[in-house]
């Protein structure tokens, strides 16, 4: 432990980080020919003017975690907040800057991996091996994932397919497939509140289970009261820009006066 | 919280450029490495056998979704082929009477439009495998190369079912079972490898310019029509001998051609080697080769790109 206070481990080093977003088909060039005509033949001049939308959804961004950390990521909606956790993630690739990790951090969640049209089970299959597990590691945790999502508590729900569902059932079932794995750098976006009063209990259980076992954690949440629950320092975004960095009371206390009132927590 | 944690003090804390020393060299110090960088080609090579599990569990699963809320459900794995041969059958066939001279032209017919489906849909479904998957490229880690594999191999799956009602119209019209059947397997192996390569350069094609998938099915059709899909490129070929000698080998080296022709001359007792271009398994395996190697090395090239919006 001295020698952690001493030389501090970091886990995700940002430098300068700018993300952009390009969206085709949008804005005052919408929908006309000669506009996306003339966006071809002038090349990326012509993209602001013609149809191309950039949005700059995270702007120069630094900072530097280190391993035992938990923190939070707070921030009005739209402020970037879950796509800095996606481009630290190596899955939104940086405009322009460097983020420096160590291993491969990982977003908790697998919901695009599944697919409504099959059995929870396969799911369970499709979307543990999509996270990286061997099929013997998903065969193991099968019954615990089952019997953690309690989708099975009603009868027999895990063979019927997911579309069949409630939609508080497939995110028990979602979340307790995207729980199953350990990861060094974890990134929880928004994933506290699902499902009934009981199995939100279960989930923070296993989210502090999860914390444990990795390194860094990184959560993003509207709930000012998870945030002072789980973590010990804050990034505040706003519109892009990293507006604090602190100990998660000082910068609560500015991100409440900034939103008017004390949030949801 | 017990723990004993850094907490940066407020005023170095609200201006971020005031790091403690040059980020770059405090990553290098502890062993960082960039994150969403493009791994080397033998480590992208490994990453990709890592998840071969999910590949084919994407597949099957992609296969399986297709028709459940249909009321026929799997059933149509194998009435979508046959339908489809039973159209071209209607139209080359019966109306423009282009079996004239084909023998056994309903196998013929039949084996060239699955063969040439399982290209087409590979290619097709390659088009949009990373732009219409960016749902999962954005949340999930793996090697990107998965995505078009595991589209293509559920062409492959799905053309299974297709041979299997294959065999049975083979049959009926009395084209008997030979030990050449067995040919089959590798044309079909290498015709796969051809198909995966492809649908990965489609794929990078795709995931930076989405229009690639209006342009696709006019190139397919286009390739269809002077693949041999209807009609014998041998006897056209030998009906008109003033071709210019390009348009002739253009013809013959096409690798969608040989494709389907060998799957014919491994199934149909009629289908002669003498109607194969010379060389035709140096061409499948040529073709495969360069198709499957380039195109993973075309992939990988952009990998890190992809999932930008």
């Amino acid at each position: 432990m001295a020698e952690t206070r001493n030389e501090l481990v970091p886990t995700v080093v940002a430098d300068r980080v700018d993300i952009v977003y390009r969206v085709n088909g949008t804005g005052a060039g919408r929908g006309s020919a000669t506009a996306a005509l003339n966006r071809i033949l002038r090349g990326k001049k012509a993209e602001q003017a013609a149809g191309v939308r950039k949005v700059h959804a995270v702007k120069g961004v630094s900072f530097t975690a280190y391993r035992g950390e938990a923190i939070g990521l707070i921030g009005t909606n739209g402020s970037g907040k879950s796509t800095l956790l996606k481009a630290v993630a190596g899955l939104l690739p940086v405009e322009r800057g460097r983020i420096y990790t160590d291993g491969q951090p990982s977003l908790l969640g697998v919901n695009a991996a599944l697919m409504n049209d099959l059995t929870g089970e396969r799911n369970v299959y499709l979307g543990g091996l999509a996270m990286g597990m061997s099929r013997e590691q998903v065969r193991d945790r099968y019954q615990e994932i089952v019997d953690f999502s309690g989708i099975n508590e009603k009868g027999d729900f895990i063979t019927l397919p997911m579309r069949t569902y409630s939609s508080g059932m497939a995110a028990r079932l979602r979340f307790s497939i995207a729980a199953a794995k350990d990861h060094d750098v974890l990134m929880i976006d928004e994933a506290l509140a699902t499902g009934d009063r009981s199995f939100q209990k279960r989930s923070e259980a296993r989210i502090r289970e999860l914390r444990k076992h990795a390194g860094t954690v990184f959560l993003v949440s509207h709930n000012n009261k998870s945030i002072r629950d789980t973590c010990d320092r804050v990034l505040w975004l706003e519109r892009g820009e990293l507006r604090l960095d602190g100990g998660t009371e000082d910068v609560l206390k500015e991100y409440e006066k900034f939103t008017g009132g004390g949030g949801k927590g | 919280m017990s723990q004993v944690l850094h907490t940066p003090p407020p005023a170095s804390a609200q201006t971020p450029a005031a790091l403690p020393d040059d980020p770059a060299a405090l990553a290098a110090r502890h062993g960082l490495t960039i994150s969403g960088a493009r791994p080397s080609l033998p480590a992208y090579v490994r990453q990709l056998w890592a998840r071969r599990h999910f590949i084919t569990a994407f597949a099957t699963a992609k296969l399986t979704a297709q028709y459940s809320q249909a009321k026929l459900g799997q059933v149509w794995q194998v009435a979508t082929p046959l339908l489809n041969a039973a159209v071209y059958y209607f139209v080359f066939g019966v109306l423009m009477g282009t079996s004239r001279g084909v023998p056994d032209y309903v196998p013929f017919l039949v084996t060239g439009v699955f063969v040439w489906t399982f290209t087409q849909s590979s290619i097709m479904a390659g088009t949009r495998a990373i732009s219409g998957s960016l749902g999962l490229v954005r949340a999930l880690h793996f090697p990107r190369a998965a995505l078009p594999v595991s589209y293509a191999l559920q062409q492959l799956q799905q053309l299974l079912f297709s041979m299997a009602a294959l065999i049975v119209i083979l049959l009926c019209f009395g084209v008997p079972v030979s030990a050449s059947w067995l040919l089959a397997a590798p044309a079909l192996a290498l015709q796969f490898t051809f198909n995966a390569g492809v649908a990965m350069i489609v794929a990078r094609l795709g995931a930076k310019t989405p229009d690639i998938a209006q342009l696709m099915p006019f190139v397919l059709r286009t390739w269809m029509y002077v693949s041999g899909v209807m009609w014998s490129i041998d006897r056209v070929l030998s009906a008109h001998q003033d071709m210019p000698h390009a348009v002739l080998v253009a013809l013959e080296c096409n690798p969608a051609a040989v494709y389907i022709d060998l799957m014919r001359f491994a199934l149909i007792d009629t289908f002669h080697a003498s109607q194969l271009p010379h060389h035709v398994w140096a061409l499948a395996v040529g073709w495969a080769l360069l198709a499957g190697i380039g195109g993973f090395i075309y992939f990988w090239k952009a990998e890190e790109t992809y999932g930008r919006g």
